[in-house]
């Protein structure tokens, strides 16, 4: 006890303590963690990682057989025959004009129906209604499909029966290009407007209401109310979806777009994600709709890159 | 509360009867081919469209189920969609538990090449030929293991884990409990009910997949469930040009409706008898998902 313990000395003390139990012996420490973070990270490194360094045989001429380490590097020839081929400009027009019909036709659809089951007193009939509309949700797109093609098929589809009995003729829905369009709105619009309630119901329950008492007792009617109250408090989720949808209008949904393919309306059904699929794994050109699929994920990179960053700037929060 | 005027008496028959009308027009196309299935061909094509059948038959489930395709793909789906969500609930808490730690070393630069991962992908073609030189392509684990972790569902249980009662972590430590321990004694079981959402998340992406089945599996005696339902109902229209979309050797001639309509409520009654817990659990999902964002 006779030597003097001043204050500097324990802070000192204390910061070598701090030093000593960083890094190395906190890792030591924490060896369970780590080893718990085994499993992740490999999928991570394998399904991911490496994936992503695979994109380089987009400058290779890859063949199976030689592998990734003696294929040939060819440097940029594959995305200067992708950008010279007529594909391109197709891919790029049906990729955008399909986000753009499902931009206007299908994104106001649960803006609207959250309108309207906001509207409703009855909270039996808008429980009931919301179990309904919620269902398509949950089946699979090959289900979507299957029950496109059963319905609208010619001769045996029961919408074709109706207008052979009405109008006298048939549709071609299914193979007829001009109707590729408007059937994928049509089925993402069955599919998942009544999902796409959810968060904007959400939104409208917080809503005081308050405000709906006053403006009842300034004289507002339901117009009004719904103009100056109950819009305003949903406005920033549209925008920040609607933003956020621009960031991901290159994805035009895989497996639906897939599905509603067929020989007759490849002109206008290929999108990129598509193409890269027949090109790819279909005829085997590896290199070449790698460059394809690399163009697009660094496209569509960027744009969600930007639209993250301008939603941000509208003070929400974006998806990171 | 509200005091109704005639114009708002008016708008709310219109919205009631709206509402009802497109509530009845999402769910009819289940009703049609559930009565389409137990109707015979003949009926199909001469009563345009029904929703009770005149004469009720089981013979095209009878022949559905006599087939060797559609029991094998069945259990072939149920066992991916089983086993596959389990490995998606090991992968996804075991990841998501330790990243939880904050004072984790290397914490901050995991955590940023998981959500790079969410941004910028290898693509298609680079992740077929990694499975491949796995020697995955045909197995079952290629539908199983390529997606065992998703991003999105790792980051939200890892904040679910966060906000668990840290002092009871704090408590099982001091009194010699391991990291392991903590998580297979306290977070695990605390997180039951969040966990069991998840599960339902993973598993309903597992039984609904189609996308690996097309990429991986080439083997029809590997299919699931919708990948044969692919064929059946589309094969007919699909197969112009493309021959990998050949019909399956056991269904020797074009199926008629009333057996597509069979193996589409085959296909979907996992997912209606599930629906209830989906529903309630789900909706939370999303909402927790959008303000954790």
């Amino acid at each position: 006890m006779s030597i003097p313990v001043t204050d500097s000395t324990m802070k000192a003390h204390a910061e070598r303590q701090v030093k000593a139990t960083s890094a190395w012996q906190r890792i030591r420490r924490d060896k369970w963690l780590y080893i718990l973070l085994i499993p992740g990270s490999l999928y991570f490194l394998v399904f991911k990682y490496i994936p992503m360094w695979g994109v380089l045989i987009a400058f290779q001429n890859f063949e199976p057989w030689q592998g990734f380490f003696h294929s040939p590097w060819i440097g940029f020839t594959n995305f200067r025959l992708f950008f010279e081929n007529p594909d391109f400009f197709r891919l790029l027009r049906n990729t955008l004009l399909l986000s753009l019909y499902n931009i206007v036709f299908f994104f106001p659809a649960p803006i609207v129906l959250a309108l309207l089951l906001n509207e409703v007193r009855k909270a039996w009939f808008k429980r009931t209604v919301q179990t309904m509309v919620y269902l398509p949700h949950f089946v699979s797109m090959v289900i979507v499909a299957a029950l496109t093609y059963v319905f609208l098929t010619t001769d045996t589809g029961f919408i074709n029966q109706l207008l052979q009995h009405w109008f006298g003729r048939q549709v071609d829905f299914l193979t007829n290009p001009a109707w590729f369009r408007p059937i994928i709105v049509l089925q993402t619009i069955w599919k998942e407007t009544g999902w796409g309630t959810i968060l904007f119901l959400a939104a409208l329950a917080g809503v005081d209401v308050e405000l709906y008492e006053a403006a009842i007792v300034d004289g507002a009617n339901r117009w009004q109310q719904l103009w100056h109250i109950t819009l305003p408090a949903i406005r920033s989720t549209i925008v920040i979806l609607l933003i956020l949808r621009m960031g991901s209008v290159l994805d035009n949904g895989f497996e639906q777009v897939y599905l509603m393919t067929n020989a007759l309306n490849r002109d206008v059904a290929d999108v990129f994600d598509t193409y890269v699929y027949f090109v790819g794994i279909t005829q085997g050109s590896f290199s070449y709709s790698t460059a394809v699929g690399l163009f697009k994920a660094v496209v569509g990179a960027f744009l969600i890159w930007t639209s993250n960053y301008v939603a941000k700037k509208f003070g929400q929060s974006g998806i990171f | 509360m509200r005091t109704q005027t005639f114009g708002g008496k008016a708008f709310d028959v219109c919205n009631y009867m709206f509402l009802a009308i497109f509530a009845l027009v999402t769910v009819l196309p289940f009703v049609y081919v559930i009565a389409g299935s137990l109707a015979s061909d003949e009926e199909i094509t001469s009563r345009v469209f029904f929703l009770i059948p005149e004469h009720v038959t089981w013979n095209a489930y009878r022949y559905i189920f006599s087939t060797n395709a559609l029991p094998r793909s069945f259990l072939i789906s149920v066992y991916v969609t089983v086993f596959g969500t389990l490995i998606n609930l090991f992968f996804t808490t075991t990841m998501a538990y330790s990243l939880s730690r904050r004072d984790l070393v290397g914490r901050n630069l995991i955590l940023n090449l998981i959500i790079f991962s969410m941004v910028f992908s290898g693509g298609m073609i680079p992740t077929y030929l990694v499975i491949r030189s796995l020697g995955m392509l045909n197995t079952l684990w290629a539908m199983m293991i390529p997606g065992a972790i998703s991003a999105f569902n790792l980051i939200i249980v890892k904040n679910f884990f966060q906000e668990l009662p840290q002092p009871l972590i704090e408590a099982a430590k001091i009194d010699g409990c391991s990291d392991l321990g903590v998580f297979l004694r306290i977070v695990l079981p605390l997180s039951k009910p969040a966990l069991a959402t998840f599960a339902l998340f993973y598993g309903v992406g597992h039984w609904n997949d189609f996308y690996s089945a097309l990429l991986y599996i080439n083997d029809s005696s590997k299919w699931p469930l919708q990948m044969l339902l692919q064929q059946v109902v589309m094969s007919s229209q699909m197969s112009i040009g493309d021959p990998s979309l050949a019909m399956d050797p056991t269904f020797t001639q074009p199926p008629g409706d009333s057996i597509k309509m069979a193996v589409i409520v085959v296909s979907t009654l996992p997912m209606l008898m599930v629906y209830p817990f989906l529903q309630k659990h789900f909706a939370k999902g999303v909402l927790i998902g959008a303000i954790k964002q």
